[in-house]
């Protein structure tokens, strides 16, 4: 049986990225054949103004090389304008005769740029800005011509001025409106601008409206009247005074538009064979103009060509940036403010620096920046996932850096970085080698910079980063998904909180039920998925869910910690950091027997033995337990220790006895696992000896009780915990951290260690729950009671269960 | 002429899960079993930084790399692309519900 045929309409970014995205969720559905007005492959049409600027070339902006047609079978018409849809017989027809027949039909023919209607305004040197050919003639222009004039002071406007000056002409910005950029920029900022633009040397027109092109003696454009009558020269006028889609094929056939191509959630028009994605589309009213939202359209109307029939486009909330070397200027939201708003502002004129938020209800609803726009992303972020930012409010003007939520790496700033300094510290990748992937491989998302370059993919502490360099490099293109709706991985779209609340509320068990139930893209997962899946199972339904070992990651199936050369190390428990000289000798017998090559002391109080072959676990587990020890769990995503000082016990200065409320606390949550790891210290005094400022759960003992301390981290990105609360009996003191605790574990996503979770939710929102629900609290004690009820040393289930096998390789005799 | 070796039932090998074959010589060789009981063997060297394979994630008909996280073809042993490099592929097969080996 033959394919389906799907004709695409426009090569440009958001029909074929529709293409991509179909290709990389069901491959060879289709037939695909492309028609392009123009006579070039899809190009990144946002990089047009640094082509202008002399900053790239157009071989540099190319996103989807021929090659890349050819090895996706796609038929490609270039340079063939269709003229007719005839949705009867269900085929297009282009200008010179070709037709090809479509079972679905996607139209993405972008926009047009909007022509005053003026007198003159189809005089040779009128141009509008949209394409290579418009930027090419506006090349060619400033060789050979002075003066140009530029209609319109928005983005596209000033990009070209700015361009048209580089290359030597003399530029006049004409603007309507009172200040430039008067749909992104509040009046102060707006104006900001102005001051930098004219001190490269651009004239500005403000208020201004233009009411005549005048013809020359050589037929060409050769000057610009104005309502109040005043005329200057020009040679060139570039029309950047907006954009109107482009629909009028559409509308000529038949398929409902208003203001654009009307389409529903799924990108769908009324012609149910037909779909619209990109700048033609009128969307709930709305048709954007920005890449961002683009590529949204384009996942979704993929999903729905693909048959899947799962994700809906419900509208985009879009940033700004403008890409005019040396000016920074960012803007985003509800920017303007005013009245039922809180502002929160920061002038610097003198230093070219201005930062307004806009703030309702305790979240980011908009934002300005010029001068200083590295945390425009991070901004960003926090307003599309609305997260509460009363507890950071004094610092947040300041930007990410001082509120501490970014590691070592982001302190410096992403555009100011050297080409060669290193980004990623674990995988050795630098800023060089990330702008270079982006460049030349089209990359948009962090997870592709990711892929393939390897930064930010191992501890991941640089994402931040990685995230302001993409953003820097590609500009408005760049989105940043909404963590709540971020897909887990490439097999779904689903996002980690999706996945949780099917398994709670659907009562999913097992993960080929989750599979099925969300529409798994992939047969059994990958390794982001599976164990994340797990987690979830495991967590939601204890005692009932099975533990999958193979969707586990190594270390949780041996029981040890894989190195580099593909051994194990072996950590017995110690609790609360505490020994005995028969556990010792145990573990001296232990290590001579096996040849254990280094015997270190850990960071958390233990006795790591390194250099284990596997096939030695079972026997060595054997050992350890007969003298009474049982896995340390160094390896897991899971309790891992509880380390204490001496306190009371012995310490002169000890107000608490805190090794044995270590002992205690480690006892209650033995085997518990959770999104990630999990350390807790019991310090006896204030003076800290354990360290409790710097663990998930911190405890120090005061003369009156202990004060509890959450969220703390002394990994990747050091952060110091938060105080909770206070209380007054060992009791207390399992409840309350038991019931933070079993929050995180119910709540936290998959690999979020405490200190994000806190981050992501905030600290009022955990106190609610653990400090003001006393009822709450005590149930969420109970239920991590109940699921560690039962809790058995791994080391002694694994060497009586069958899976002991896998330790042991099969000798094959030569 | 292969030489077809018998290495173990085929349950002896959990599904998305794997077993080592040491061999005198030539270095150990991983045999994965997929949700699906096919069975693929490739040299049990990673070609990053010749981490163990056989103590991957298995899924699909790839294997991730314990150490760095590369996925492997568990077809053809070639990285998935962005990354590149392969390592050496066996032939295997089961008959009777026995794994066996070409070498």
């Amino acid at each position: 049986m033959s394919k389906p045929r799907l004709v695409l309409i426009g090569n440009g970014m958001a029909g074929v990225r529709t293409v991509e995205e179909l290709l990389k969720i069901k491959p060879d559905h289709y037939d695909i054949t492309i028609f392009g007005a123009e006579p070039h492959p899809n190009y990144n049409r946002i990089l047009l103004s640094p082509v202008l600027a002399g900053e790239m070339q157009v071989k540099d902006i190319i996103l989807n090389e021929l090659d890349w047609y050819a090895e996706n079978n796609i038929k490609l018409h270039t340079g063939k304008q269709i003229k007719t849809i005839d949705r009867v017989k269900r085929k297009v027809i282009a200008e010179d005769g070709t037709e090809e027949e479509y079972d679905r039909l996607l139209i993405a023919t972008g926009s047009t740029p909007f022509m005053l209607p003026i007198p003159g305004n189809d005089l040779p040197g009128v141009i509008g800005y949209r394409d290579i050919k418009d930027t090419d003639e506006m090349i060619d222009a400033a060789t050979r011509h002075k003066h140009a004039v530029v209609i319109g002071g928005g983005l596209l406007g000033l990009e070209a001025a700015n361009g048209l000056k580089l290359r030597g002409m003399d530029v006049t910005v004409v603007h309507l409106g009172p200040w430039l950029l008067e749909r992104q920029l509040d009046e102060v900022a707006g104006k900001m601008l102005q001051k930098s633009l004219e001190d490269k040397g651009l004239k500005f027109l403000l208020q201004t409206q233009t009411e005549a092109l005048i013809q020359g003696e050589s037929g060409r454009v050769a000057a610009i009247r104005f309502k109040d009558g005043l005329q200057i020269p020009a040679d060139l006028v570039v029309m950047a005074a907006g954009i109107r889609p482009n629909y009028a094929l559409a509308e000529k056939s038949g398929i409902y538009c208003n203001r654009g191509i009307v389409v529903n959630d799924t990108m769908q028009t009324y012609d149910p064979k037909i779909y619209a994605v990109g700048e033609c589309v009128s969307h709930r009213g709305i048709a954007y103009g920005l890449v961002a939202p683009l590529f949204e359209q384009a996942k979704v109307a993929a999903n729905h060509l693909a048959g899947y029939g799962i994700g809906r486009y419900t509208g985009s909330v879009t940033s700004t940036k403008l890409k005019v070397t040396g000016i920074d200027l960012f803007s985003a939201g509800e920017f303007m403010g005013g009245e039922g708003y809180e502002e929160i502002i920061l002038n610097d004129p003198y230093g070219g620096v201005y930062k307004k938020l806009v703030i309702k209800e305790n979240k980011l609803v908009g934002g300005v920046m010029y001068g200083d726009t590295a945390d425009g992303p991070w901004y960003f972020q926090l307003l599309k996932d609305k997260r509460d930012i009363h507890d950071m409010r004094d610092a947040l003007i300041f930007g990410q850096s001082l509120v501490g939520d970014v590691g070592h790496a982001g302190n410096s700033k992403a555009a100011e970085m050297a080409d060669s300094a290193e980004v990623c510290g674990c995988n050795g990748v630098t800023k060089g080698t990330i702008v270079k992937a982006i460049k030349e491989k089209g990359l948009f998302t962090l997870d592709e910079v990711k892929k393939h370059t390897k930064a930010a993919s191992s501890c991941g502490s640089c994402a931040g980063l990685v995230e302001q360099i993409l953003a820097s490099t590609i500009g408005g293109a760049y989105t940043p998904a909404a963590l709540d709706s971020k897909p887990i991985c490439g097999c779904t779209d689903h996002s980690h909180k999706a996945v949780r609340e099917a398994i709670v509320s659907r009562h999913l068990t097992t993960k080929e039920a989750v599979f099925e139930a969300l529409e798994w893209k992939t047969p059994n997962g990958c390794d982001k998925c599976r164990p994340a899946i797990n987690y979830y199972l495991i967590s939601s339904h204890p005692h009932e869910a099975k533990d999958d070992p193979q969707s586990r990651f190594i270390n949780e199936r041996a029981h040890a910690n894989i190195q580099k050369d593909g051994t194990y190390s072996v950590v017995p428990r110690m609790w609360g950091g505490l020994t005995t000289p028969a556990e010792l000798r145990a573990i001296a017998d232990a290590a001579e027997k096996y040849n254990v090559p280094t015997v270190k002391v850990t960071g958390g109080q233990r006795i790591d033995l390194l250099g284990v072959k596997k096939e030695d676990l079972p026997a060595m587990w054997a050992d350890l337990n007969a003298a009474g020890m049982v896995s340390g769990h160094a390896y897991g995503k899971s309790i891992r220790t509880v380390k204490t000082c001496v306190g009371a016990e012995h310490c002169r200065f000890g107000t608490q006895r805190s090794m044995d409320m270590g002992v205690k606390l480690e006892k209650m949550l033995f085997d518990m696992y959770s999104p990630h790891k999990v350390k807790l210290a019991v310090s006896g005094c204030p003076r800290n000896c354990a360290e409790a400022g710097i663990k998930d759960v911190g405890v120090i003992g005061v003369d009156s009780g202990y004060e509890l301390y959450i969220g703390g981290n002394g990994g990747i990105k050091t952060e110091v915990a938060q105080f909770l609360c206070k209380v007054k009996t060992d009791e207390e003191v399992m409840e309350y951290s038991g019931a933070f605790l079993q929050l995180y574990r119910e709540e936290g996503w998959y690999l979020e260690r405490t200190c994000h979770y806190m981050e992501r939710v905030g600290l009022d929102y955990i106190k609610s729950k653990i400090l003001e629900d006393e009822e709450g609290r005590k149930a969420y004690y109970q239920r991590l009671l109940d699921s560690l009820k039962d809790a058995k040393d791994p080391w002694e289930t694994s060497r009586a269960a069958q899976p002991v096998k896998q330790f042991i390789p099969i000798k094959l005799e030569a | 002429m292969s030489n077809w070796k018998l290495i173990c039932p085929l349950e002896d090998i959990p599904q998305l899960g794997s077993r080592v074959v040491q061999r005198a010589t030539g270095g150990d060789i991983a045999i994965f079993r997929n949700a699906s009981d096919e069975v693929f063997a490739l040299h049990d060297k990673c070609p990053h930084k010749n981490g163990p394979l056989s103590q991957g994630i298995v899924h699909g008909k790839r294997v991730t790399c314990p150490l760095h996280g590369w996925n492997i073809g568990l077809e053809d042993g070639h990285a998935v692309a962005p990354d590149v490099g392969s390592c050496g592929k066996f032939e295997v097969k089961v008959e009777n519900g026995m794994v066996m080996l070409a070498v």
